[in-house]
């Protein structure tokens, strides 16, 4: 109870320094890293160098100065924005109805409590300091968890002194002839408002520091998720989904963009090098290096759209296109009875809608495995040469009907390499109605993929086959 | 914080008092900036840090390198990154041709200067005394970053889209965006009297290193709003009529709410305001719109959308 009286009266007594300044600005740096801001220590240097320059009286230009040394991209910028007006904008601790000043003996009472002063007086400022000094003791941006909320909103408010609170009113109203009960009514009412701000404080806290880690855990959860016909993705989560798909092959066009440069550095060319001496009598002063040509894979893409597999052709398609930057060509094509190319829906429409009218257009057929192979190979043959990768996605069950293995072979010797993925485990391949088994023999990688996380070691895998180390 | 660039001591006040100052400096020269690219530039000299400006083609990045020389009345150098652009075509290269007309005219002087030598050893000494001759100053060919670096009264270097170049040159431009140096193995370390205010701008074409984004400042200019557009139109073409550029500066904000495959940017607007002033046109009629159209929409496709529907944008 002393500590907190005392811890009180020195956030009343001190100025914002240097210091103070300081913690906030770090703090604020840990609030952008939770918004998805990469702040690396560099970079929070140039951010107090720029502050010290600034000042914080002018706030807009403060935020700028910010803004220029954190956020290092137009994505960036936008979510600066946010956790800036987020994190400076505390709302202000509403002024409690005006007061009849305090009659002496009041005063005596409350003489002991600078909170109780505070509270009474109204006084927003003092009360505002002495929660930010509270929340720091009580560590309350290190809140992580949803549920640590009650018990840190708790945290704070001992922090703050409310154990006098208690003691003082308790006093009051032991105090005879109702003496106190006024006082004791005022500072109840003042308890209470008390009570939501610091709730309120704690939820901003959580908003602005553990929200983050929360999605971090959903889109861990996502990665792993099964993403057959019972293991649907939940309406809610698809549009996290589909952002984590995005981000997952943009992580892989980056490390592959970068590979295929590295490959073009090759060996010393000495033909074109003693060529290009002739211009110098002979001395080699230009000199040419071999350059490794380096292919980008093309892919052909052949998706059973059948319910069975259809929420998982659609992450597949978003995936591919986002790899547009290190795939040379792609070709798109869906089947449940008959098959059809659907490059041209996808192009026209964003990936999520398209699916959807594929499925319109092929209507619900029942999946027959051996007539979408003969489609592909009676019309779309020509799509396939040494440089194409065939990945099919499928989980071969093609309700008895001739599963054309022979085209399934040709399909095999004219492209480079065929991978077939495959929703169900590899100890259902066979079963029942399945021709898995049999056309796994065809493929060069036949391999169960279930999840967003297999699927993206998989195409990792693809791309790693084209690109020399 | 003592800041080191011989800002402006042509002119009376220093632009980078503040950054109304700023602001103020660059509207002389011609560049309507927004605060934030102000405040942008006011931390870089400040910091003393390059500066990645980005934004979609012609929202004025380059133009703000170019106006902050102007301001600043300094030489602006500037460097067009590609791809396979390296170190020899940015840095510096050896005249190999010189090096080789001299060594072949000097030939019999050294043969000379070597016949008396008594031993091979004696001789290989000489020799190499003479090598140093051939990598020195006057052979060096500094390309843009190091005539960026050897301007004594400072500079502006504008290094334009670097998302085309490739990432190890992105690697090698670190050392010379933070220590204004570059280290030439022949020559030593040589480092910038007066820093040069650098600007890398890019279209975003490929996303850069973060090594590089540590070591700038990020500055993204957005399309503007209406009002900046009509002072930007007003500053860029003198003698346009306040109606014919709001209603001009109207159109293209509406033609960028449109789904178009190029909407047009600032420097669009300006070229269609300076056609249409040179039209003599004094506010927009649906003839004079269509036949401009190519001035702002630069696909055949884009225009052949927006063609029928001219009338009705105008009223809109």
């Amino acid at each position: 109870m002393a500590e907190g009286a005392g811890r009180f009266r020195h956030a009343l007594a001190r100025p914002p320094g240097k210091l103070v300044m300081q913690h906030t600005l770090e703090q604020f740096f840990r609030a952008l890293r939770a918004a998805d801001v990469r702040v690396s220590p560099a970079e929070a240097i140039d951010a107090t160098r720029a502050v010290a320059v600034t000042g914080f009286t002018d706030r807009a230009l403060f935020k700028d100065a910010l803004c220029a040394t954190l956020a290092k991209s137009a994505e960036e910028v936008e979510r600066f924005d946010a956790a800036f007006e987020a994190f400076f904008d505390r709302d202000r601790l509403e002024a409690p109805p005006p007061q009849a000043p305090l009659n002496e003996a009041e005063a005596e009472q409350v003489a002991e409590s600078p909170l109780a002063q505070a509270l009474l007086e109204g006084d927003s400022a003092a009360l505002q300091q002495s929660m930010e000094a509270a929340a720091q003791a009580a560590g309350v941006a290190d809140i992580r968890l949803t549920t640590q909320r009650s018990r840190l909103t708790r945290r704070l408010l001992e922090e703050m002194g409310l154990e006098e609170i208690e003691a003082i009113i308790a006093r009051a109203r032991r105090l005879p002839d109702g003496q106190g009960e006024a006082l004791a009514d005022r500072l109840e009412a003042g308890r209470a408002r008390l009570f939501d701000q610091a709730r309120s404080y704690v939820q901003r806290q959580h908003d602005l520091y553990a929200a983050a880690s929360a999605q971090e855990l959903r889109e861990e959860r996502l990665a792993v998720k099964q993403l057959n016909a019972d293991g649907g993705v939940a309406p809610a989560d698809y549009a996290l989904m589909q952002q984590l798909v995005r981000r997952m092959a943009r992580r892989l066009a980056t490390k592959y963009a970068r590979r295929r440069r590295a490959a073009q550095k090759g060996h010393l060319d000495v033909r074109k090098t003693l060529r290009r001496s002739n211009a110098y009598g002979g001395v080699p002063f230009e000199i040419a290096w071999k350059v490794k040509k380096v292919e980008k894979p093309a892919i052909v893409v052949i998706c059973d759209v059948s319910k069975s597999v259809a929420a998982f052709a659609q992450f597949l398609l978003t995936f591919l296109y986002s790899l547009n930057e290190v795939v040379e060509r792609l070709d798109a094509f869906a089947f449940s009875g008959r098959l059809i190319p659907v490059s041209d829906i996808l192009d026209a429409n964003e990936v999520e809608g398209a699916i959807l009218e594929v499925l319109q257009e092929i209507g619900f057929q029942s999946t027959d495995y051996g007539q979408a192979l003969a489609d592909f190979a009676e019309n779309h043959f020509d799509r396939l040469d040494r440089r194409t990768t065939v990945i099919i996605l499928g989980d071969g069950r093609s309700n008895h009907a001739e599963p054309r293995l022979d085209l399934m072979k040709q399909i095999h010797d004219r492209s480079r390499a065929v991978i077939w993925l495959n929703p169900e485990p590899e100890s259902y391949w066979g079963q029942g109605d399945s021709v898995m088994d049999r056309y796994a023999r065809f493929c060069h990688v036949a391999q169960q993929c279930s999840s967003l996380a297999q699927l993206e070691r998989i195409i990792d895998d693809v791309l790693r086959s084209y690109v020399p180390h | 914080m003592t800041v080191s660039t011989p800002a402006a001591a042509n002119s009376g006040a220093d632009p980078f008092a503040s950054v109304d100052a700023l602001i103020e400096g660059l509207a002389g020269v011609g560049y309507i900036a927004s605060r934030r690219i102000a405040t942008a530039l006011y931390m870089a000299v400040n910091l003393q840090k390059p500066i990645l400006v980005e934004g979609s083609a012609g929202v004025g990045k380059t133009e703000l390198a170019l106006s902050t020389a102007a301001m600043l009345g300094q030489p602006l150098i500037r460097m067009q990154c590609y791809e396979g652009l390296d170190e020899s075509k940015a840095l510096y290269e050896w005249k190999y041709g010189k090096q080789l007309l001299y060594t072949q005219i000097l030939k019999d002087r050294m043969g000379e200067a070597l016949a008396d030598a008594p031993t091979m050893d004696a001789a290989m000494d000489r020799l190499h005394g003479m090598g140093d001759l051939f990598f020195s100053e006057p052979f060096l060919e500094p390309r843009p970053l190091m005539r960026a670096l050897q301007q004594d009264d400072g500079c502006v270097l504008l290094i334009d889209e670097i998302d085309k170049s490739d990432e190890a040159f992105e690697a090698f431009l670190l050392e010379v965006l933070s220590a204004y140096q570059v280290s030439v193995p022949e020559l030593g370390v040589l480092k910038a009297k007066v820093p040069p205010l650098v600007f890398l701008t890019s279209n975003s074409v490929r996303d850069l290193g973060d090594a590089l984004k540590r070591r700038c400042l990020h500055l993204h200019i957005p399309l503007p709003e209406a009002a900046l557009e009509e002072k930007i139109v007003a500053s860029r073409v003198p003698g346009i009529e306040a109606k014919l550029t709001r209603e001009l500066v109207a159109f293209v904000q509406t033609l960028r709410s449109l789904d178009l495959r190029k909407a047009p940017s600032i420097s669009e607007t300006v070229d269609w305001a300076r056609a249409l002033v040179l039209l003599n046109a004094d506010s927009l009629d649906p003839e004079v719109v269509r036949d401009t159209l190519n001035v702002i929409l630069k696909f055949e496709q884009d225009i052949a959308a927006i063609e029928p529907q001219v009338v009705e944008l105008i009223r809109r």
